[in-house]
Protein backbone atom coordinates (compact mmCIF):
# COMPACT_ATOMS: atom_id res chain seq x y z
CA UNK A 1 0.00 0.00 0.00
CA UNK A 2 1.69 3.22 -1.10
CA UNK A 3 2.36 5.81 1.60
CA UNK A 4 -0.08 8.67 1.37
CA UNK A 5 2.03 11.82 1.25
CA UNK A 6 4.57 10.25 3.56
CA UNK A 7 2.01 9.58 6.26
CA UNK A 8 2.83 6.41 8.13
CA UNK A 9 -0.08 6.55 10.50
CA UNK A 10 -3.08 8.78 11.08
CA UNK A 11 -5.50 8.34 13.94
CA UNK A 12 -8.33 10.46 15.25
CA UNK A 13 -9.20 10.18 18.92
CA UNK A 14 -12.41 11.75 20.16
CA UNK A 15 -12.21 13.32 23.60
CA UNK A 16 -15.78 13.18 24.85
CA UNK A 17 -17.28 15.78 27.17
CA UNK A 18 -16.83 15.22 30.91
CA UNK A 19 -13.98 12.89 30.08
CA UNK A 20 -11.91 13.73 33.11
CA UNK A 21 -11.78 10.19 34.49
CA UNK A 22 -10.63 8.79 31.19
CA UNK A 23 -8.20 11.62 30.59
CA UNK A 24 -4.89 10.10 29.69
CA UNK A 25 -6.35 7.30 27.59
CA UNK A 26 -5.37 8.96 24.36
CA UNK A 27 -1.81 9.60 25.48
CA UNK A 28 -1.46 5.97 26.52
CA UNK A 29 -2.66 4.86 23.11
CA UNK A 30 -0.47 7.39 21.27
CA UNK A 31 2.57 6.09 23.13
CA UNK A 32 1.65 2.53 22.28
CA UNK A 33 1.26 3.35 18.60
CA UNK A 34 4.53 5.26 18.45
CA UNK A 35 6.42 2.46 20.13
CA UNK A 36 4.88 0.09 17.63
CA UNK A 37 6.26 2.22 14.81
CA UNK A 38 9.71 2.06 16.36
CA UNK A 39 9.84 5.70 17.36
CA UNK A 40 12.73 6.78 19.56
CA UNK A 41 11.96 6.55 23.30
CA UNK A 42 12.53 10.27 23.71
CA UNK A 43 9.99 11.00 20.97
CA UNK A 44 7.50 8.64 22.60
CA UNK A 45 8.00 10.35 25.92
CA UNK A 46 7.62 13.87 24.59
CA UNK A 47 4.62 12.97 22.49
CA UNK A 48 3.05 11.30 25.51
CA UNK A 49 3.50 14.38 27.66
CA UNK A 50 2.27 16.76 24.96
CA UNK A 51 -0.72 14.54 24.35
CA UNK A 52 -1.51 14.16 28.03
CA UNK A 53 -1.43 17.89 28.68
CA UNK A 54 -3.50 18.60 25.57
CA UNK A 55 -5.99 15.93 26.51
CA UNK A 56 -6.29 17.35 30.03
CA UNK A 57 -6.91 20.81 28.64
CA UNK A 58 -9.76 19.58 26.48
CA UNK A 59 -11.22 17.63 29.41
CA UNK A 60 -10.86 20.48 31.89
CA UNK A 61 -11.90 23.49 29.86
CA UNK A 62 -14.17 22.37 27.06
CA UNK A 63 -17.15 20.22 26.30
CA UNK A 64 -14.99 17.80 24.38
CA UNK A 65 -12.97 17.77 21.21
CA UNK A 66 -10.56 15.54 19.39
CA UNK A 67 -6.93 14.72 19.03
CA UNK A 68 -5.40 13.82 15.71
CA UNK A 69 -2.10 11.96 15.53
CA UNK A 70 -0.17 12.02 12.28
CA UNK A 71 3.13 10.20 12.01
CA UNK A 72 5.51 10.76 9.11
CA UNK A 73 9.07 9.53 8.73
CA UNK A 74 10.44 12.86 9.97
CA UNK A 75 7.87 14.08 12.44
CA UNK A 76 5.09 13.28 14.85
CA UNK A 77 2.23 15.74 14.72
CA UNK A 78 -0.47 16.11 17.30
CA UNK A 79 -3.48 18.29 16.69
CA UNK A 80 -5.83 19.17 19.52
CA UNK A 81 -9.12 20.73 18.56
CA UNK A 82 -12.18 21.69 20.49
CA UNK A 83 -15.23 23.91 20.29
CA UNK A 84 -14.63 25.23 23.76
CA UNK A 85 -14.60 28.83 24.89
CA UNK A 86 -11.50 29.75 22.95
CA UNK A 87 -8.43 31.50 24.29
CA UNK A 88 -8.68 35.25 24.50
CA UNK A 89 -5.01 35.96 25.01
CA UNK A 90 -2.65 33.37 23.57
CA UNK A 91 0.49 34.97 24.92
CA UNK A 92 -1.03 34.89 28.38
CA UNK A 93 -1.78 31.15 28.35
CA UNK A 94 1.80 30.49 27.32
CA UNK A 95 2.94 32.07 30.58
CA UNK A 96 3.73 29.50 33.24
CA UNK A 97 1.44 29.91 36.20
CA UNK A 98 -1.45 31.54 34.32
CA UNK A 99 -4.50 29.41 34.93
CA UNK A 100 -8.25 29.56 34.49
CA UNK A 101 -8.74 26.20 36.15
CA UNK A 102 -11.88 25.62 38.20
CA UNK A 103 -11.49 24.48 41.80
CA UNK A 104 -12.35 20.87 41.08
CA UNK A 105 -9.50 20.72 38.58
CA UNK A 106 -7.08 22.04 41.15
CA UNK A 107 -8.26 19.37 43.56
CA UNK A 108 -7.08 16.82 41.03
CA UNK A 109 -3.68 18.43 40.97
CA UNK A 110 -4.04 20.21 37.66
CA UNK A 111 -4.66 23.80 36.81
CA UNK A 112 -1.31 25.11 37.92
CA UNK A 113 -1.03 26.89 34.60
CA UNK A 114 1.79 24.72 33.33
CA UNK A 115 -0.07 22.74 30.69
CA UNK A 116 0.50 24.85 27.61
CA UNK A 117 4.04 25.84 28.57
CA UNK A 118 4.82 22.15 29.09
CA UNK A 119 3.35 21.24 25.70
CA UNK A 120 5.40 23.92 24.03
CA UNK A 121 8.55 22.87 25.86
CA UNK A 122 8.16 19.28 24.69
CA UNK A 123 7.48 20.23 21.06
CA UNK A 124 9.80 21.36 18.31
CA UNK A 125 7.09 23.44 16.66
CA UNK A 126 4.02 24.69 18.46
CA UNK A 127 1.08 26.79 17.30
CA UNK A 128 -2.18 27.84 18.88
CA UNK A 129 -5.09 29.01 16.75
CA UNK A 130 -8.06 30.18 18.71
CA UNK A 131 -11.17 32.31 18.53
CA UNK A 132 -13.18 33.24 21.58
CA UNK A 133 -16.62 31.69 21.40
CA UNK A 134 -15.62 29.24 18.68
CA UNK A 135 -12.83 27.04 19.88
CA UNK A 136 -9.17 26.24 19.74
CA UNK A 137 -6.75 24.23 17.65
CA UNK A 138 -3.28 23.47 18.94
CA UNK A 139 -0.67 21.91 16.68
CA UNK A 140 2.41 20.35 18.20
CA UNK A 141 5.20 18.92 16.06
CA UNK A 142 7.97 16.68 17.36
CA UNK A 143 10.93 15.90 15.15
CA UNK A 144 11.92 12.29 14.89
CA UNK A 145 15.49 11.18 14.49
CA UNK A 146 16.37 9.99 11.01
CA UNK A 147 17.12 6.35 10.74
CA UNK A 148 17.92 6.33 7.02
CA UNK A 149 21.22 7.74 5.83
CA UNK A 150 21.16 10.63 3.33
CA UNK B 1 15.36 22.53 66.88
CA UNK B 2 14.47 26.15 66.34
CA UNK B 3 13.31 27.43 62.98
CA UNK B 4 16.42 29.61 62.83
CA UNK B 5 18.65 26.57 63.26
CA UNK B 6 16.73 24.56 60.70
CA UNK B 7 16.79 27.43 58.21
CA UNK B 8 20.52 27.87 58.66
CA UNK B 9 21.26 24.15 58.41
CA UNK B 10 19.18 23.66 55.26
CA UNK B 11 19.84 26.97 53.56
CA UNK B 12 16.21 28.03 53.68
CA UNK B 13 15.57 31.65 52.75
CA UNK B 14 13.04 33.35 55.03
CA UNK B 15 10.68 35.71 53.21
CA UNK B 16 9.90 37.70 56.32
CA UNK B 17 11.14 38.20 59.84
CA UNK B 18 10.32 35.52 62.34
CA UNK B 19 10.87 34.63 65.97
CA UNK B 20 14.18 32.77 65.89
CA UNK B 21 13.21 30.72 68.95
CA UNK B 22 10.15 29.35 67.22
CA UNK B 23 10.49 25.59 67.37
CA UNK B 24 10.09 23.07 64.61
CA UNK B 25 8.33 19.98 65.89
CA UNK B 26 8.42 17.86 62.74
CA UNK B 27 7.89 18.14 58.99
CA UNK B 28 4.79 17.86 56.87
CA UNK B 29 4.92 17.43 53.14
CA UNK B 30 1.77 18.01 51.08
CA UNK B 31 0.18 20.11 48.36
CA UNK B 32 -3.34 19.07 49.24
CA UNK B 33 -4.82 21.58 51.66
CA UNK B 34 -7.39 19.05 52.83
CA UNK B 35 -4.57 16.73 53.90
CA UNK B 36 -2.78 19.52 55.70
CA UNK B 37 -5.97 20.40 57.53
CA UNK B 38 -6.51 16.79 58.46
CA UNK B 39 -3.00 15.77 59.48
CA UNK B 40 -0.54 18.58 60.05
CA UNK B 41 0.31 19.42 63.63
CA UNK B 42 1.19 22.64 65.35
CA UNK B 43 4.89 23.35 65.04
CA UNK B 44 5.32 21.36 61.84
CA UNK B 45 7.34 22.81 59.01
CA UNK B 46 5.03 22.50 56.00
CA UNK B 47 6.81 21.71 52.75
CA UNK B 48 4.77 22.57 49.67
CA UNK B 49 4.64 23.77 46.06
CA UNK B 50 1.47 25.73 46.78
CA UNK B 51 1.76 29.45 47.28
CA UNK B 52 -1.66 31.02 46.96
CA UNK B 53 -3.66 32.85 49.58
CA UNK B 54 -5.28 29.74 51.04
CA UNK B 55 -1.84 28.57 52.14
CA UNK B 56 -1.72 31.47 54.59
CA UNK B 57 -5.14 30.65 56.01
CA UNK B 58 -4.35 26.97 56.43
CA UNK B 59 -0.91 27.66 57.89
CA UNK B 60 -2.40 30.04 60.41
CA UNK B 61 -5.12 27.62 61.37
CA UNK B 62 -2.71 24.75 61.90
CA UNK B 63 0.09 26.80 63.46
CA UNK B 64 2.71 25.73 60.95
CA UNK B 65 5.48 27.55 59.12
CA UNK B 66 5.68 27.11 55.35
CA UNK B 67 8.56 26.27 53.03
CA UNK B 68 7.99 26.71 49.31
CA UNK B 69 10.17 24.37 47.28
CA UNK B 70 12.05 24.60 43.99
CA UNK B 71 12.77 28.26 44.51
CA UNK B 72 9.10 29.14 44.26
CA UNK B 73 7.85 32.22 46.06
CA UNK B 74 4.38 33.46 46.82
CA UNK B 75 3.33 36.78 45.35
CA UNK B 76 3.89 40.00 47.29
CA UNK B 77 0.16 40.06 48.07
CA UNK B 78 0.33 36.62 49.65
CA UNK B 79 3.46 37.55 51.59
CA UNK B 80 1.76 40.69 52.91
CA UNK B 81 -1.15 38.62 54.08
CA UNK B 82 1.23 36.16 55.72
CA UNK B 83 2.95 38.96 57.62
CA UNK B 84 -0.41 40.32 58.68
CA UNK B 85 -1.47 36.91 59.97
CA UNK B 86 1.83 36.06 61.59
CA UNK B 87 2.48 33.18 59.21
CA UNK B 88 6.13 32.48 58.43
CA UNK B 89 7.06 31.52 54.87
CA UNK B 90 10.48 30.48 53.67
CA UNK B 91 11.76 29.23 50.36
CA UNK B 92 14.17 26.46 49.38
CA UNK B 93 15.98 25.71 46.16
CA UNK B 94 15.49 21.95 46.49
CA UNK B 95 12.44 19.99 45.48
CA UNK B 96 10.14 18.45 48.06
CA UNK B 97 11.71 15.01 48.02
CA UNK B 98 15.19 16.26 48.79
CA UNK B 99 14.06 18.87 51.28
CA UNK B 100 11.96 16.32 53.15
CA UNK B 101 14.93 13.98 53.15
CA UNK B 102 17.31 16.54 54.55
CA UNK B 103 14.86 17.92 57.09
CA UNK B 104 13.94 14.43 58.26
CA UNK B 105 17.55 13.58 58.93
CA UNK B 106 18.22 16.88 60.56
CA UNK B 107 15.34 16.36 62.98
CA UNK B 108 16.05 12.69 63.56
CA UNK B 109 19.72 13.45 64.13
CA UNK B 110 21.29 11.01 61.71
CA UNK B 111 23.99 12.03 59.23
CA UNK C 1 17.16 -0.08 45.92
CA UNK C 2 14.53 -2.47 44.63
CA UNK C 3 10.82 -1.78 44.89
CA UNK C 4 10.67 -4.67 47.30
CA UNK C 5 13.06 -2.84 49.61
CA UNK C 6 11.06 0.36 49.18
CA UNK C 7 7.99 -1.47 50.40
CA UNK C 8 9.82 -2.90 53.37
CA UNK C 9 11.35 0.43 54.31
CA UNK C 10 8.12 2.39 54.44
CA UNK C 11 5.93 -0.49 55.52
CA UNK C 12 3.91 -0.44 52.34
CA UNK C 13 1.31 -2.83 51.05
CA UNK C 14 1.77 -3.85 47.42
CA UNK C 15 -1.47 -3.21 45.54
CA UNK C 16 -0.30 -3.97 42.01
CA UNK C 17 2.83 -5.19 40.27
CA UNK C 18 3.86 -7.87 42.75
CA UNK C 19 5.84 -9.48 39.96
CA UNK C 20 7.73 -6.24 39.28
CA UNK C 21 9.16 -5.69 42.73
CA UNK C 22 12.69 -6.45 41.64
CA UNK C 23 12.71 -3.23 39.63
CA UNK C 24 15.53 -0.95 40.62
CA UNK C 25 14.86 2.66 41.55
CA UNK C 26 17.31 5.40 42.56
CA UNK C 27 15.25 8.58 42.23
CA UNK C 28 12.18 9.89 43.95
CA UNK C 29 9.63 12.61 43.36
CA UNK C 30 7.31 13.72 46.14
CA UNK C 31 4.37 15.65 44.77
CA UNK C 32 0.61 15.77 45.11
CA UNK C 33 0.06 18.11 42.20
CA UNK C 34 0.29 16.29 38.91
CA UNK C 35 1.38 19.47 37.13
CA UNK C 36 4.60 19.20 39.15
CA UNK C 37 5.10 15.56 38.21
CA UNK C 38 4.68 16.50 34.54
CA UNK C 39 7.65 18.84 34.94
CA UNK C 40 10.06 16.05 35.92
CA UNK C 41 12.88 15.67 33.41
CA UNK C 42 13.90 12.10 34.16
CA UNK C 43 12.39 8.65 33.94
CA UNK C 44 12.32 5.58 36.13
CA UNK C 45 11.64 7.50 39.34
CA UNK C 46 9.44 6.51 42.25
CA UNK C 47 6.41 8.78 42.42
CA UNK C 48 5.49 9.42 46.04
CA UNK C 49 2.10 11.03 46.18
CA UNK C 50 -1.05 11.60 48.18
CA UNK C 51 -3.04 12.17 45.00
CA UNK C 52 -4.81 8.85 44.83
CA UNK C 53 -6.59 9.28 41.51
CA UNK C 54 -6.59 7.58 38.11
CA UNK C 55 -4.86 10.67 36.72
CA UNK C 56 -1.91 10.06 39.05
CA UNK C 57 -1.41 6.61 37.56
CA UNK C 58 -1.80 8.00 34.03
CA UNK C 59 0.78 10.65 34.75
CA UNK C 60 3.14 8.04 36.17
CA UNK C 61 2.67 6.10 32.96
CA UNK C 62 3.23 9.07 30.66
CA UNK C 63 6.33 10.07 32.62
CA UNK C 64 7.72 6.51 32.57
CA UNK C 65 7.90 6.44 36.34
CA UNK C 66 9.12 3.22 37.92
CA UNK C 67 6.26 2.89 40.38
CA UNK C 68 3.78 4.84 42.48
CA UNK C 69 3.82 4.96 46.28
CA UNK C 70 0.62 6.32 47.79
CA UNK C 71 1.06 7.89 51.22
CA UNK C 72 -1.06 8.96 54.18
CA UNK C 73 -2.92 5.69 54.37
CA UNK C 74 -5.02 6.43 51.33
CA UNK C 75 -6.29 3.48 49.38
CA UNK C 76 -7.23 3.72 45.74
CA UNK C 77 -10.46 2.39 44.24
CA UNK C 78 -10.29 -1.05 42.64
CA UNK C 79 -10.66 0.39 39.15
CA UNK C 80 -7.45 2.32 39.59
CA UNK C 81 -5.62 -0.77 40.83
CA UNK C 82 -6.92 -2.79 37.89
CA UNK C 83 -5.71 -0.16 35.47
CA UNK C 84 -2.26 -0.10 37.04
CA UNK C 85 -2.02 -3.87 36.81
CA UNK C 86 -2.98 -3.78 33.17
CA UNK C 87 -0.53 -0.98 32.44
CA UNK C 88 2.29 -2.67 34.34
CA UNK C 89 2.72 0.07 36.92
CA UNK C 90 3.55 -1.14 40.42
CA UNK C 91 1.45 0.45 43.14
CA UNK C 92 2.41 0.56 46.78
CA UNK C 93 0.56 2.19 49.65
CA UNK C 94 1.85 3.20 53.07
CA UNK C 95 0.22 4.59 56.19
CA UNK C 96 3.15 6.93 56.63
CA UNK C 97 2.98 10.54 55.60
CA UNK C 98 4.92 11.90 52.69
CA UNK C 99 7.46 13.61 54.90
CA UNK C 100 8.44 10.42 56.69
CA UNK C 101 8.31 8.28 53.54
CA UNK C 102 10.56 10.68 51.62
CA UNK C 103 12.80 11.06 54.63
CA UNK C 104 13.34 7.32 54.91
CA UNK C 105 13.84 6.84 51.17
CA UNK C 106 16.28 9.71 50.97
CA UNK C 107 18.17 8.22 53.88
CA UNK C 108 18.44 4.95 52.04
CA UNK C 109 19.96 6.68 49.04
CA UNK C 110 17.13 7.72 46.73
CA UNK C 111 17.90 11.07 45.17
CA UNK C 112 15.66 13.80 43.76
CA UNK C 113 14.79 13.99 40.08
CA UNK C 114 15.49 17.01 37.93
CA UNK C 115 12.64 19.37 37.16
CA UNK C 116 12.03 21.86 34.39
CA UNK C 117 12.71 25.18 35.99
CA UNK C 118 9.95 27.70 35.60
CA UNK C 119 12.38 30.00 33.85
CA UNK C 120 12.91 27.33 31.21
CA UNK C 121 9.38 27.96 30.05
CA UNK C 122 9.98 31.58 29.26
CA UNK C 123 10.21 32.68 25.68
Amino acid sequence: MPAEGGILLRRVFPVPPDAIDQAGQVSTEVRRLLRGLGAEPEVVRRAGIVCFEGEMNIALYTKGGRIVLVVRPEVVELLFSDRGPGIADIELVKQPGYSTAPDWARELGFGAGMGIPNMEKNSDEFHIFSRVGQGTVIRATIYRRRHDPG
Amino acid sequence: MTLAEVAAALGLVPLMEFDPDRRVRWGFCSDLLSDVLAHAQEGDLWITHQRHLNVVAVAKLKGVAVVCVRGLRPSPEVLDKAREEGVVILTAAEDAFELAGRLYHLLVGKP
Amino acid sequence: MTLYEVGELVGAEVLAGEELLDRWVDKGCGADLLSDVLAVTEEGFLLVTGMVTPQAVRVAEVMNACAVLFVRGKRPPQQLVDYAREAGIPLLATEKGMFEACGLLYGRGLRPTGFRHLSEYAG
